[in-house]
Parts: C-alpha cells; structure tokens; sequence
C-alpha cells in the first residue's frame, strides 16, 4: 500500500510542482539572458534584480479576465490546452533524475518509446487550439506547427532509433547504465544523433529558429492568440515544460544523465563527491541555457527552408545513421 | 478483480466513444473522441500486459493517423455531410450485410473459443511492467518466425508510400 501508492504519490506530487515552479523561473532566466544578450538589463523592478518577476508573471496571469471568443467551440477551446500540457508533464514520469529509485517515478522498460509517443500526443492541443478558436490566423498558425511537428518528429524518432540500437534497452535508467559500462558518454559514440535529436528537439518544441507557428510579424501571435489569462499560460507552461523534456532527454541519452564524467576512470572518482542528480541538473540547465541562447542568437527559418531542412536533410542522415549504427554493433 | 473492474470501465468507456465518433453531428468533434477511443485501447494493453503494443498504439493511431485525419478534416471543413448521390437504401442494404458479417464472425469466435482457454492453460502472465518485457521477445518473433509476413507487410507499406507521391505529384 505504502510502496504502490503513497510514495509514488507524493513522488508525483513533488516532481509536478518542482516543474511548475522550474518553468516559472525558466521564463525569468529566458527574459534575463536574452537582456543581457541585447544589453539590457531586463526585469529589475520586482524583487532584488527581478528575481520575484517570476511569481508575479503567474499571478497577472491568474487574474486576468478568461475571454473566448463568441464562434468558438466551447468544448475544444477549453479542451485544447489542457491537451497541450498534460502529455508534457505526463513525460517526467519516466524520466530518471538519478541513479537510486528515488529519483524517478518508475522506470518502465518502454521508457523512450512512452516518452516519444506521449509527447506525439501534444500536437492536437496546437491543432485543435488553432481551429477551435474559429479565427483566421490562429487555424494558420496550428496548420504551420502541426506540419513542422510531424515533420520533425519523424526525424527524431529515426534518431533515437540508432540510440536504442547503441543502449541495447529502451529504459532510460537502462540507457544511462549502458553508458556506465561503456565509460563513454553517448554523445561521443553518436555525436550526430546528438546534433539531429538536439534541432529536431529545437523544432519540436516550435522555439526559435523554427518558431514559425508564433512568427508575430506574419500571424500576429500564433496558436494561442485568442487565448488569454489562464488558459494561454497553460499554452506557457506546455511550451516551457516541453524544453525542460527535451533537456533532460537530451542530457539522459548522450550525456551521462547522472554519471560523472569519465565514469569509469579511477582517477576522477572524487567527482562522485557531488551528487548524481546535481550533475544531471548540471547537464539539464546547459541546454536550458543553450535554448535560450540560440533564440538570442539565430535569425528565424523560412517556411519551405523548415521543411526542406526537415525532410530533405534531417531524415536521410537519420536513416543514414541507423545503417551505420547497425552496421558497426553488427562488425564489433 | 481489479482487472475485471478496469476491463468493463474501459470497455464502456471505449463502446460509449466508439458510438460518440459516428453519432456525433461535428466531423473535429468526432475525430477528438476518435483519440479518446484509441487511448482508451491503449489502456486496455496494458491491462494485458502488452506494453509495447499499447505504445505503439498511442504512437502510431492516435500520435499520427488520427493527426493525419484532423488535417484533412480542417481543410476540408465540411459545414455538413455531403449530399449522397446514391440510392440510400442500398448503402442502407450494404451496411446491413457487412454488419451482420462482422457480427457472425464475432459471434464465431466466441463460440470457438468458449471453454478452450481456461485460466490453467492460459499461457503463464509475463512479469510485472518494470520486468523483463515483451519488446525484445516480440522483436525475435517478427525477425525469425514471422519474417516473411515482416517483409511482406514493410514492402506494401513501401508501395503506398511510393504510391501517394506518384498521385500527389501527377496532379501539379
């Protein structure tokens, strides 16, 4: 009863508002580094250097007045962001935070496939999103995020396909363990499935440069621009909750998830001093930070440039690795 | 009994939705409960122990083709059914026959199947989902016994796939 139920409970429970909470603070550190990027300062004014800015972004949010617009469809509407949330928070239950089982929820032996089939599920909260609103941009910008999602996520799919073929396992404790006893860090053995997973990750989850769903100066705000209040910052949350996935994806598959670097040189064992999970915090807030980096840095793609990029380029090199990903387990 | 009460809620639920998705006046609405329908499935899966399958389920039908649908619903966007050029009555006849074939060939394995599997030859529950799984068994499967049907299955996916882009591109 205890084991079954109420430790993975509270587990659930802690991990949901560690997320939430994180989300708030990463859309802090999204305003700050992009600031600081374009030499500003960016929010200053509440608390010391703005730090309070992220508890009162969700409050304004809260209080705002919940529009929908006449012709919408009240059920969609409604249904349409919470769709785009749960899957993305649903995610975490399987992803390993360290070593010992108390740093996951469980870890289920289709750990990726679930992973990849849950968050495959995101996508109707942005189409129906678009339609339901019953307004000409959004139901554009739902076709345009819809079709980069599909597109996108067939080449990350292929992807992982050659990081499975490499684990052995599709559990991502497993995972992590067959890095242990390699002593090599995935991204070393499948550096350009660390580069596809990462863009298609970038294009998943609609940030920049594939942001075309939410391109302000072609489709005034994107999916959501009908939503308001709450219900767009459900919208917020899933977005935001979809990079911390993908980081922490990313960090599992190709970076050691809560291994120390060199996991098997003796010499460095004075690294396991600090905390597995500290490490895999570590590794999650570099791409956090690389996220955010890119949206300052990039210029945004151009349609047919998304799609050729996606189809014409990131599959064939994902199939391409499959075969050589088999063919080297086969030779070795 | 845990599992009889989770296998009679899903299968209402899944027998309430199927009805919502061909009763249901809105083709989005439809599609939506068409989801529904399909995670529900999935759920059953599990209950069966048959976690890959449930996977591929969420993955495959609802994650894709069903996106797939709502697409062409979208642009489509039909205020209303289209008129039906035909004779009603013989779609009507049609549906009768093909209904009643299903419901013969149901009935059929019910009654084939009625007494054979008891709980004791029933073949012994694989281990509990955090277990060894039934990916890795049903991968060996489909790569020695079921080989054949593998291939064949994989090439005529091939054709329609190459079959849609010769379409899609005689008309422009």
């Amino acid at each position: 009863m205890l084991d079954t139920i109420v430790i993975p409970l509270l587990k659930i429970a802690v991990l949901l508002n560690a997320v939430l909470v994180s989300v708030t603070f990463m859309v802090l550190l999204e305003r700050k580094v992009i600031a600081w990027a374009q030499s500003r300062l960016g929010p200053m004014r509440v608390g010391p250097y703005g730090v309070l800015q992220a508890i009162a972004d969700p409050i304004k949010l809260m209080i705002k007045e919940d529009i929908r617009p006449v012709r919408a469809d009240p059920m969609l509407f409604t249904l349409a962001p919470i769709l785009s949330l749960v899957p993305a928070l649903v995610v975490f239950a399987v992803v390993p935070f360290g070593g010992d089982e108390l740093f996951y929820v469980t870890d289920i032996n289709v750990g990726l496939l679930f992973i990849i089939s849950v968050t495959s599920i995101g996508v109707y909260g942005i189409i129906l999103a678009g339609w339901a609103s019953n307004s000409k941009y959004p139901l554009l910008a739902s076709l345009r995020a819809s079709a980069q999602l599909i597109s996108y996520e067939i080449a990350v799919t292929m992807t992982l396909v050659s990081v499975i073929l490499t684990a052995g396992t599709l559990s991502m404790v497993g995972i992590v363990e067959a890095q242990q006893q390699s002593g090599l860090w995935f991204a070393f053995v499948q550096p350009v499935a660390f580069v596809l997973v990462f863009i298609g990750g970038l294009a998943e989850t609609n940030r920049a440069p594939f942001d075309l769903p939410e391109a302000e100066q072609e489709l005034t705000g994107g999916f959501h621009t009908e939503y308001s209040g709450m219900r767009f910052a459900l919208f917020f949350l899933a977005e935001y909750a979809n990079i911390i996935v993908i980081s922490a994806v990313v960090a599992i598959l190709f970076w050691g998830g809560w291994l120390r670097p060199f996991p098997n040189v003796e010499a460095l064992a004075f690294l396991d001093l600090i905390p597995g999970w500290i490490w895999f915090f570590g590794k999650m807030f570099v791409f956090l930070y690389i996220f955010i980096w890119i949206r300052a840095t990039l210029p945004r793609y151009r349609y047919d440039q998304l799609m050729r990029l996606g189809w014409k380029v990131l599959i064939p090199i994902a199939i391409g690795n499959i075969v050589v990903t088999g063919v080297v387990k086969v030779l070795l | 009994m845990v599992e009889a009460i989770v296998f009679y809620t899903l299968a209402v639920l899944i027998l309430g939705l199927g009805v919502a998705v061909i009763t249901t006046p809105k083709t989005v609405h439809s599609v939506v409960f068409l989801v529904l329908n399909f995670l529900c499935v999935a759920v059953l899966y599990i209950v069966l122990r048959a976690e890959f399958l449930a996977v591929i389920q969420v993955l495959v039908y609802a994650g894709g083709i069903v996106v797939l649908y709502l697409f062409v619903v979208m642009l489509v966007n039909l205020k209303q059914a289209p008129e039906a050029h035909e004779d009603p009555r013989r779609l009507a006849r049609l549906g009768l026959v093909l209904s009643g074939a299903v419901l013969l060939e149901l009935a059929g394995i019910v009654v084939y199947s009625f007494g054979r599997v008891t709980p004791a030859s029933a073949p012994a529950a694989p281990g509990p989902l955090t277990g060894m799984g039934n990916t890795e068994e049903l991968g060996w499967l489909l790569y020695t016994d079921y080989l054949i049907p593998f291939e064949v299955a994989s090439v005529l996916l091939l054709v329609a796939m190459v079959g849609a882009i010769v379409l899609a591109r005689r008309q422009s």
